[in-house]
């Protein structure tokens, strides 16, 4: 039997209802789909997608099982790599990574691993998660700083090798971005919960509210545990530098993705954060954080919501689903547009954006054609609300309270392949060491750092 | 969970709280803040610190009831626990021997003070203290700070108590008389803030001022508690609460302050508590 060329589709919400809720958009393969889906992958010799993927699952092993009916055993197979699968499932850039590689995209679609991945992970979690077992004790003691994606990768992980692990979170919920970044729409926080609830069965303990840095030196946590791991992240907001960047109204994307998601204002004033958008909403950037930010800003009221980005739509960072589901639900793009100054009414108040027509020129060291302003064409969008979604620097708190560890050009960690960083015993991954990247590379940073942890503790004794 | 291990009644809106909290007292330094969270829906507020009793495990807080948030913490007893409670956070006051201090509080600005003029006062500074309220009711910490000053002048701007007038006329008072003061500490509200930043501008006395600017996260990932000084962006939660006074933007601080009073009313008023 041919292959059939195209990926099985995934039932979404109607983009009308779903900006007026902020319920999960894709619903997910039924088991059905989900076992034809598998069938698709031809189990070729050479694993291409294995290579694409950061966390080190054996996709055509758990395909395989699934393709055979196997739920319990395909999610086993996947759950040996990743104790976070319902997350990857959904926010992975699954195209440049693992499907990426896959050899049918030499006739048509890859199969759907993304889609897949998220499948066994709902399934087993609906079905009830299995307690895992516990490894045999080592009798070392690791302390992880920062409860994001990199974080519970590596806690999940030294847990798995029989290491005692407690995680010192700086807030009161454990995640990191995928808590307060990532929308509800996107990654519901019941599952995200679910999966940190797995994690803590491994024996992991998450500790709140200590920020370390502040409440707790990374030089004490030295004295008491065998070994450290930074995952503190990208945590600090960059600014446009434009004039009326802090009128009300203009917002970094991090607090209005905190507001909204972690602190629930949109349930407001039931839970007691508030966050206003007005009817005209304008995010800057375009990037998957810049999606998620005109998105929300839809689902908060705004009646229209722009993308302003001072390049075209080929080079646009932010992955091809988030734009489409973007594009679907209303949101308009003005390209090569970039802002040159807010402009706020005699309360302070933004009222408008000034903005600069742009041309491409050529290529600079991103290899990104660089955008030129072209002068005279400037001109106003009346807008409210303002998302600054340009990117994130390195979160300082830890770097700054402990000197020996030494940063690179934008304030992140240095570390060496291994993933230690310049003090011995601290180890560093994910964004506080890359500088903004995604999910999946900060889950595969943790991993890497897991190993070379283990390592560093045999080598200790 | 945090418990409330002792509370007291400074003024109608204005409480102190002693909060278990043994991470947080072990660390806690003059000038610092915590945050906290009432409940699974609450909101994260700061709240500068007002003392702390590294024995003990404890955090004193003084607030004003002045939203939804300050007036349900307002309402919890003895023994009741609070959620969350992160800290201390941000840059402590730089504690050093100046030579003569001023210290400013007005208001519930008078609460974060008190461990700065303690400690200013244990490095071997002179320390003139100058206390302004509205009137003699809402003046707090008289006696306490009173046993680390070398000098007190008490305000109200009714003249129930001490000289009537703001603590501005004060400090301009002991300036005339050709006092040398070495640095200025203010803290209070941020009218008054900048008035007293704008009289020490004339005679270039260095004036450090402590800002309260909305916040969320208060670990420098949000920017909601941006503040401009000298020009630049900075961060109240981990570049400050203290800043140079001189070179603060008081009146973008102001407007920032503003940004969600029509949500903090709706909020109050579905809570049934008045504002």
């Amino acid at each position: 039997m041919p292959v059939k060329k195209e990926k099985h589709p995934m039932p979404e919400q109607d983009p009308k209802k779903r900006i007026k809720n902020f319920n999960e958009v894709p619903f997910g393969y039924s088991k059905e789909t989900a076992i034809a889906e598998a069938k698709r992958c031809i189990q070729c010799k050479n694993r291409p997608c294995t290579k694409g993927c950061p966390v080190e699952i054996d996709i055509p092993d758990f395909i395989k099982e699934l393709a055979e009916g196997n739920i319990d055993r395909a999610a086993e197979v996947l759950k040996s790599k990743t104790s976070l699968p319902a997350i990857c499932g959904r926010v992975c850039p699954y195209e440049n990574q693992c499907e990426g590689e896959c050899t049918l995209n030499k006739i048509g679609d890859p199969v759907g691993i993304g889609r897949l991945e998220r499948f066994l992970a709902d399934y087993e979690r609906e079905k009830g998660m299995k307690t895992p077992q516990k490894a045999k004790t080592t009798g070392k003691k690791v302390a992880v700083v920062g409860a994001g994606p990199a974080g519970l990768t590596c806690a999940g992980d030294l847990a798995k090798m029989g290491h005692a692990v407690v995680v010192f979170e700086a807030l009161h919920a454990p995640g990191g971005v995928l808590m307060y970044g990532i929308p509800e729409f996107r990654l519901p926080k019941s599952i995200v919960h679910a999966e940190v609830n797995f994690i803590k069965k491994l024996g992991v303990e998450i500790k709140y509210d200590v920020v370390v840095g502040k409440t707790i030196t990374v030089q004490e946590l030295l004295e008491e545990y065998d070994a450290v791991f930074i995952g503190t992240g990208a945590g600090l907001p960059r600014w446009l530098n434009i004039p009326g960047e802090s009128l009300d109204g203009v917002y970094s994307a991090n607090e209005f993705l905190t507001r909204v998601n972690m602190m629930k204002a949109y349930d407001f004033p039931h839970h007691c954060t508030p966050c206003t958008v007005g009817g005209l909403a304008a995010t800057f950037g375009a990037g998957n954080v810049a999606m998620d930010c005109a998105r929300t800003s839809l689902r908060m009221g705004a009646k229209k919501s722009y993308i302003i980005y001072r390049r075209t739509e080929k080079e646009m960072p932010a992955r091809i689903e988030e734009i489409h589901h973007a594009k679907e639900e209303g949101v308009i793009f003005k390209l090569l547009t970039n802002p040159v100054e807010f402009i706020g009414d005699e309360k302070g108040k933004l009222k408008s954006v000034k903005c600069i027509k742009m041309k491409l020129g050529e290529p600079d060291e991103s290899g990104r054609r660089r955008p030129i302003p072209i002068p005279n064409s400037e001109f106003t969008i009346e807008i409210d609300t303002a998302l600054v979604a340009i990117g994130q620097n390195p979160n300082p708190l830890v770097p700054r309270s402990f000197k020996e560890l030494k940063t690179e050009k934008w304030g992140n960690l240095k570390v060496d392949e291994d993933g230690q960083t310049t003090v011995p015993g601290v180890f560093a991954g994910g964004d506080i060491a890359t500088g903004a990247a995604t999910v999946i590379l900060a889950m595969g940073a943790g991993k890497q750092a897991a190993r070379s942890i283990d390592k560093y503790l045999k080598s200790k004794k | 969970m945090y418990e409330i291990i002792e509370k007291k009644r400074l003024s109608d809106t204005v409480k102190l709280m002693k909060i278990k909290a043994p991470l947080v007292a072990k660390k806690a330094l003059a000038g610092q803040f915590i945050i906290l969270r009432i409940d699974e829906e609450g909101e994260r507020i700061p709240l500068t610190i007002a003392d702390y009793d590294r024995k003990q495990g404890t955090i004193t807080v003084i607030f004003m009831e002045v939203g939804k948030t300050t007036k349900q913490l307002g309402t919890m007893k003895v023994g009741d626990k609070i959620l969350n409670f992160a800290g201390p956070l941000g840059v402590a006051s730089e504690i050093e021997k100046y030579g003569t201090c001023v210290m400013i509080g007005g208001g519930v600005g008078i609460a974060p003070l008190y461990p700065i003029v303690r400690e200013l006062k244990k490095a071997g500074n002179y320390v003139i203290c100058i206390l302004g309220a509205r009137n003699e009711k809402l003046l707090m910490l008289e006696k306490e700070i009173k046993e680390f000053s070398d000098e007190i002048h008490i305000c109200t701007d009714d003249g129930s108590k001490g000289t009537k007038g703001f603590v501005s006329n004060v400090l301009q008072g002991l300036i005339d008389k050709g006092k040398k003061i070495d640095i200025v500490w203010a803290i209070g509200p941020v009218i008054m803030m900048k008035v007293v930043a704008d009289v020490t501008k004339k005679y270039d006395i260095k004036t450090m001022v402590s800002l309260n600017p909305i916040m969320v996260d208060g670990t420098g990932m949000c920017g909601g508690c941006r503040v401009i000084v000298g020009g630049e962006i900075k961060f109240a939660c981990v570049d400050g609460p203290e800043f140079d006074g001189h070179k603060v933007d008081f009146g973008n601080l102001m407007l920032r302050n503003r940004r969600f009073l029509k949500e903090e009313e709706h909020a109050c008023k579905i809570a049934g508590v008045k504002i």
